[in-house]
C-alpha cells in the first residue's frame, strides 16, 4: 500500500533532487579522476618519448648481466633475463616470508599466552618485549641486527665452531649440506606411509572414542610412526644419506649450506618484531573467550590442559585468525625492507637493480605492486570464506 | 536482695556469644610479600623454573644493558680514539661524545647553522599545536584545530622553506634532515591522512556507485601493496606524470607517497567507527530534517571519531615508524642521518653503530611508547563513558 500525496511528487527544483545531485557529483568526480589519468598518462609518455624509453616488456628476455647472491633456482647473471632474475627475488620474497611466518607464529604464540600467565614475572616480561619491540621502526631493528650484530660477528679465519660441523662468521653461517644418495627414496615413501597410517589410526580413534568414550594415545603412536618407520627405512636401505661439511679456509669458508648474514638478519628482525603484534593477537583472542566458558568447563571437572585445549583454543582461534592473516600479509609486505641491508627480495633485485639498468621504471613498479597485490587480494579472500564458515550462528 | 543478685550472677553465666572475635590473621606464608611471591612467582614447580629461567635471563641482560650505556661509556673525547679498546686499555660501551659531536647533524640535518632557529621555532609551534590537540579540556579546542590543520602548516612550510620577501631565505629541502625531517614526514602524513580518510571513509560507504567504487579501489590497492612499493612509485613514476618543468622535490615526493598510504589506513580505521554508530542516529538526523553534510557534521562524525581516537592514534603510531622508510628512497631522516654519521671514519668503532642504533631506539621507543600510553587512557576514558 503506498500514500498518495494529491498533486504529484513535491515541487522540488531539479538542483534540488538528490537523484539529479547524485548523478552530477558522480559525473564530476569522474571527469576529475578521468582528467587526472589522462593527464599522467600523456605527461608519462612525453617524457618518456624524451628520455628515449619505449615502455613494455621488451626488457623480460633481455641478459641480465647481474650478480644475485642467493638463487633458490639455477640463475647465471651471463645467461638468464631479467625475467629470470624477477622468478629469482620472487622465490626469495617467499622464502623469508614462509620461514618468518613459521617462526613468527611460534613466538608470538608462546608470549601471547605468557603475557596472560599466572606468573606475575613472566607476563611483565613478556608485555615489556611486546611494548618495546612494537615501538620501535622494523627498519632499525633489521639495520641493528645487520650491521650491529651479524657484521661484528668473526672474520672467516677466526670462525665459530658449532658442534655439528657448522661455522658462524660475518660472512654467514654454514651449515652441512644433505646429500641424498640413491635409496633415500625409501625413506621418504616410509614418512608418506606412515602419515597415511597416522590419519586412518586417527579416524578410527576418533570413531571409536564417540562409541565408547576410551581415548588411544594418539599423540605417542603418531610420534612412534612418523620417526620409527623412516628411521627403519633409512637403517634398512644402509643410510643412503651423506653431509657435504663446510672446510673452513683461510678467507671464507667453502661448501655446505650457506645462509647469508643478510637473510639471517631480515628473517630474525621479520620474526621478532611480528612476533610482538601476533602476541597481541592472541591476547585478545584468549581474553575474548568469557571466563564462563572455563569455569563451566571446570565445573564439568575437566582438567586445565584439556580445557585450555578444548574449550577455550577453538574459540578463542574464530577471533584470532582475522587479525593473524593481516600479520602475516604486513611480514610479506615488511619483507620488502631487505633493500636496505641487501638482501636479494623481490624489490632489491627487480625494482632496485633491474629498474636502475633498465629504466623502465612504469613496468616494472606495476609488475612488482601487481605481485603484492595478487598475494594480499587472494589471502582477504581466503579470509572472508574463512570467515563465512566460523562465524558464530547466532540464535 | 541476694536473692536477685544470686539470679543476675546465673544468668551471666551463659555460653553464647554475642559478639564475633577477631577473625586470625591468616598464615604468615599467605600474606604479605612472601604469599605474593609463592602465588604470583612460585605456585607450581613450573612456575618456579619459569621465574628463575626469567630472572636468570634478566640478570644477566639488565646489568649487560647498564654497562653498556652507563658503567664502560665513555663520556668525553674528541674523535675516535677515546672510544676504541686498543688506545684505552679497557672495555668500551657506548661512545656517548659521538653522539654529542654529531647531535646538531642528528637533529637538523644539514640546514645552515645561521637558519637553524627556524628549526627550532618550528618545533616550538609544533609543540604548542600537539599539546592544544591532545589536551581534551584545553580552552578553544576549535580554535586549536583551526590552527593545527590551517595554521601550522601555512606558517611552517613559510619558515622552514623560507619567503625571501619577508627575510627569510630559502633553504632548499635537499639540505633538511634529522628529526626535522622525520617530524615534518610524520605532521605531514599525520595532518593529511585524517581528512584525507574522513573523506575516503565517506565515499566507501557512500551509495552513490562512482565514489564507492573509486574509493574502494583506492583503499584497497594502497593497502594491498608495501610502502617501499608506494614510496618508489611517488619518487620514480611521480616525476613520469608531471609535465617536466613542474617536476617535484625529492622531500615532496615523498611527503605525498606517504600521505596517500597513511590516508587508506585511516579511512579504514575511521570506516570502522562510522559502523559502530547505530542506525537510529542517521535516521533521528534524518528525521531532523538535516542534509547529508549536517548529518555527517553535526551527528554523525563527531561520535564516530570521538570512539576511534585510540585508533587514530594507533595509525599515527604506525606512521611516526614507517617514515623511517623515506630512507631508502634517499632522504635524510633521523635514521638515516645515524646511518650515515655511524659510518664517518672520524668515528669508526666497533661500538658506533650500537652507540648510534641505541639512540635512535630511544627516541621511536619514547615518541611511541608515550602514543601509545595517550590512546591507552583515551581507551579508558571512553570506557568511563565520560569521554566528553
Amino acid at each position: 500500500m503506498s500514500i498518495e500525496i494529491p498533486g504529484g511528487p513535491p515541487p522540488v527544483a531539479f538542483y534540488n533532487n538528490p537523484k539529479v545531485r547524485s548523478i552530477v557529483y558522480q559525473a564530476v568526480l569522474f571527469a576529475i579522476v578521468a582528467f587526472l589519468v589522462y593527464g599522467a598518462a600523456s605527461n608519462a609518455i612525453d617524457n618518456l618519448q624524451r628520455a628515449h624509453i619505449t615502455s613494455g616488456f621488451g626488457f623480460w628476455n633481455t641478459t641480465a648481466g647481474f650478480d644475485i647472491s642467493q638463487t633458490l633456482i639455477h640463475y647465471d647473471a651471463q645467461v638468464s633475463t631479467y625475467g629470470r632474475a624477477f622468478w629469482v627475488g620472487l622465490l626469495n620474497t617467499l622464502l623469508v616470508a614462509g620461514l618468518g611466518i613459521v617462526f613468527a607464529t611460534v613466538l608470538g604464540f608462546v608470549i601471547g599466552i605468557a603475557r596472560l600467565s599466572q606468573n606475575w614475572l613472566l607476563a611483565k616480561a613478556a608485555g615489556g618485549y611486546v611494548e618495546t619491540i612494537r615501538n620501535i621502526p622494523l627498519l632499525l631493528q633489521l639495520l641493528f641486527w645487520y650491521n650491529a650484530v651479524l657484521k661484528s660477528l668473526p672474520l672467516a679465519r677466526d670462525s665459530i665452531v658449532i658442534a655439528g660441523g657448522a661455522y658462524l662468521n660475518n660472512r654467514g653461517l654454514f651449515l652441512p649440506k644433505p646429500i641424498f644418495e640413491t635409496g633415500f627414496a625409501a625413506v621418504l615413501i616410509a614418512l608418506a606411509g606412515a602419515l597415511a597410517i597416522i590419519v586412518f589410526f586417527g579416524l578410527w580413534a576418533r570413531r571409536r572414542q564417540q562409541r565408547t568414550g576410551e581415548q588411544a594415545p594418539i599423540v605417542w603412536i603418531g610420534l612412534a610412526l612418523l620417526i620409527g618407520l623412516p628411521l627403519a627405512a633409512f637403517a634398512l636401505n644402509g643410510s643412503p644419506l651423506a653431509f657435504d661439511f663446510p672446510q673452513a679456509g683461510r678467507f671464507n669458508v667453502s661448501g655446505g649450506i650457506e645462509v647469508l648474514p643478510e637473510f639471517a638478519a631480515l628473517l630474525f628482525g621479520l620474526s621478532v618484531y611480528t612476533a610482538a603484534f601476533i602476541a597481541e593477537v592472541v591476547r585478545a583472542g584468549i581474553l575474548a573467550v568469557s571466563r564462563g566458558q572455563v569455569e563451566a568447563a571446570y565445573s564439568l571437572g575437566m582438567r586445565p590442559g584439556p580445557t585450555l585445549r578444548l574449550i577455550v583454543v577453538p574459540q578463542a582461534m574464530r577471533v584470532i585468525i582475522p587479525p593473524l592473516t593481516s600479520q602475516y600479509l604486513n611480514l610479506t609486505k615488511n619483507s620488502t625492507l631487505a633493500v636496505a641491508i641487501g638482501y636479494p627480495d623481490l624489490v632489491q633485485i627487480f625494482t632496485g637493480t633491474v629498474l636502475n639498468q633498465t629504466g623502465q621504471a612504469v613496468s616494472v613498479v606495476a609488475v612488482t605492486m601487481a605481485v603484492y597485490l595478487t598475494i594480499s587480494l587472494a589471502t582477504s579472500l581466503a579470509m572472508n570464506i574463512y570467515n563465512r564458515r566460523v562465524a558464530l550462528v547466532e540464535r | 536482695m541476694t536473692m536477685a543478685e544470686g539470679d543476675l550472677a546465673v544468668t551471666e553465666l551463659h555460653f553464647v556469644r554475642d559478639r564475633a572475635i577477631a577473625p586470625k590473621p591468616p598464615p604468615a606464608a599467605m600474606t604479605g610479600a612472601f604469599g605474593w611471591v609463592r602465588a604470583n612467582l612460585l605456585s607450581t614447580p613450573f612456575n618456579i623454573g619459569l621465574t628463575l629461567a626469567i630472572v636468570l635471563l634478566l640478570a644477566w641482560a639488565i646489568p649487560e644493558l647498564i654497562k653498556f650505556l652507563l658503567v664502560d661509556a665513555v663520556w668525553s673525547g674528541t674523535d675516535r680514539d677515546a672510544c676504541r679498546e686498543i688506545v684505552q686499555h679497557r672495555e668500551i660501551g657506548a661512545c656517548w661524545p659521538f653522539v654529542w659531536e654529531r647531535l646538531p647533524y642528528f637533529v637538523y640535518g644539514s640546514y645552515p647553522i645561521p637558519q637553524r632557529w627556524r628549526v627550532d621555532a618550528f618545533f616550538a609551534m609544533l609543540a604548542v599545536g600537539v599539546a592544544w590537540m591532545l589536551w581534551l579540556e584545553a580552552p578553544r579546542r576549535g580554535l586549536g584545530a583551526f590552527y593545527f590543520f590551517i595554521v601550522l602548516p601555512l606558517a611552517s612550510f613559510i619558515l622552514l622553506h623560507g619567503f625571501p620577501l619577508i627575510g627569510l631565505p630559502v633553504v632548499d629541502t635537499v639540505l633538511w634532515g634529522g628529526v626535522l625531517v622525520t617530524i615534518v614526514v610524520a605532521s605531514v602524513g599525520i595532518v593529511l591522512s585524517l581528512p584525507l580518510g574522513i573523506l575516503l571513509a565517506l565515499g566507501r560507504r557512500s551509495s552513490m556507485p562512482t565514489v564507492n567504487l573509486m574509493s574502494t579501489l583506492f583503499i584497497e590497492f594502497v593497502r594491498g601493496v608495501p610502502l617501499i612499493t608506494v614510496l618508489f612509485m611517488a619518487s620514480v613514476m611521480l616525476p613520469l606524470f608531471v609535465p617536466q618543468e613542474y617536476e617535484p622535490d625529492k622531500l615532496l615526493r615523498a611527503l605525498i607517497g606517504i600521505a596517500l598510504f597513511a590516508s587508506a589506513y585511516m579511512a579504514e580505521v575511521v570506516r570502522a567507527g562510522l559502523q559502530a554508530i547505530p542506525k537510529g542516529q542517521f535516521e533521528g538526523a534524518m528525521a531532523l530534517g538535516l542534509g547529508y553534510r549536517q548529518r555527517m557534521r553535526l551527528v554523525i562524525l563527531p561520535q564516530a571519531l570521538k570512539i576511534t581516537i585510540p585508533n587514530i592514534v594507533n595509525t599515527y603510531i604506525g606512521l611516526f615508524k614507517d617514515t623511517t622508510l623515506v630512507f631508502i628512497v634517499g632522504i635524510f631522516d633521523f635514521l638515516r642521518t645515524i646511518e650515515v654519521a655511524r659510518i664517518d671514519p672520524k668515528w669508526a668503532t666497533p661500538v658506533t653503530s650500537t652507540t648510534g642504533y641505541a639512540v635512535a631506539a630511544m627516541f621511536y621507543l619514547a615518541f611511541c611508547y608515550g602514543m601509545s600510553r595517550y590512546a591507552r587512557a583515551m581507551e579508558a576514558r571512553l570506557a568511563r563513558g565520560d569521554g566528553q
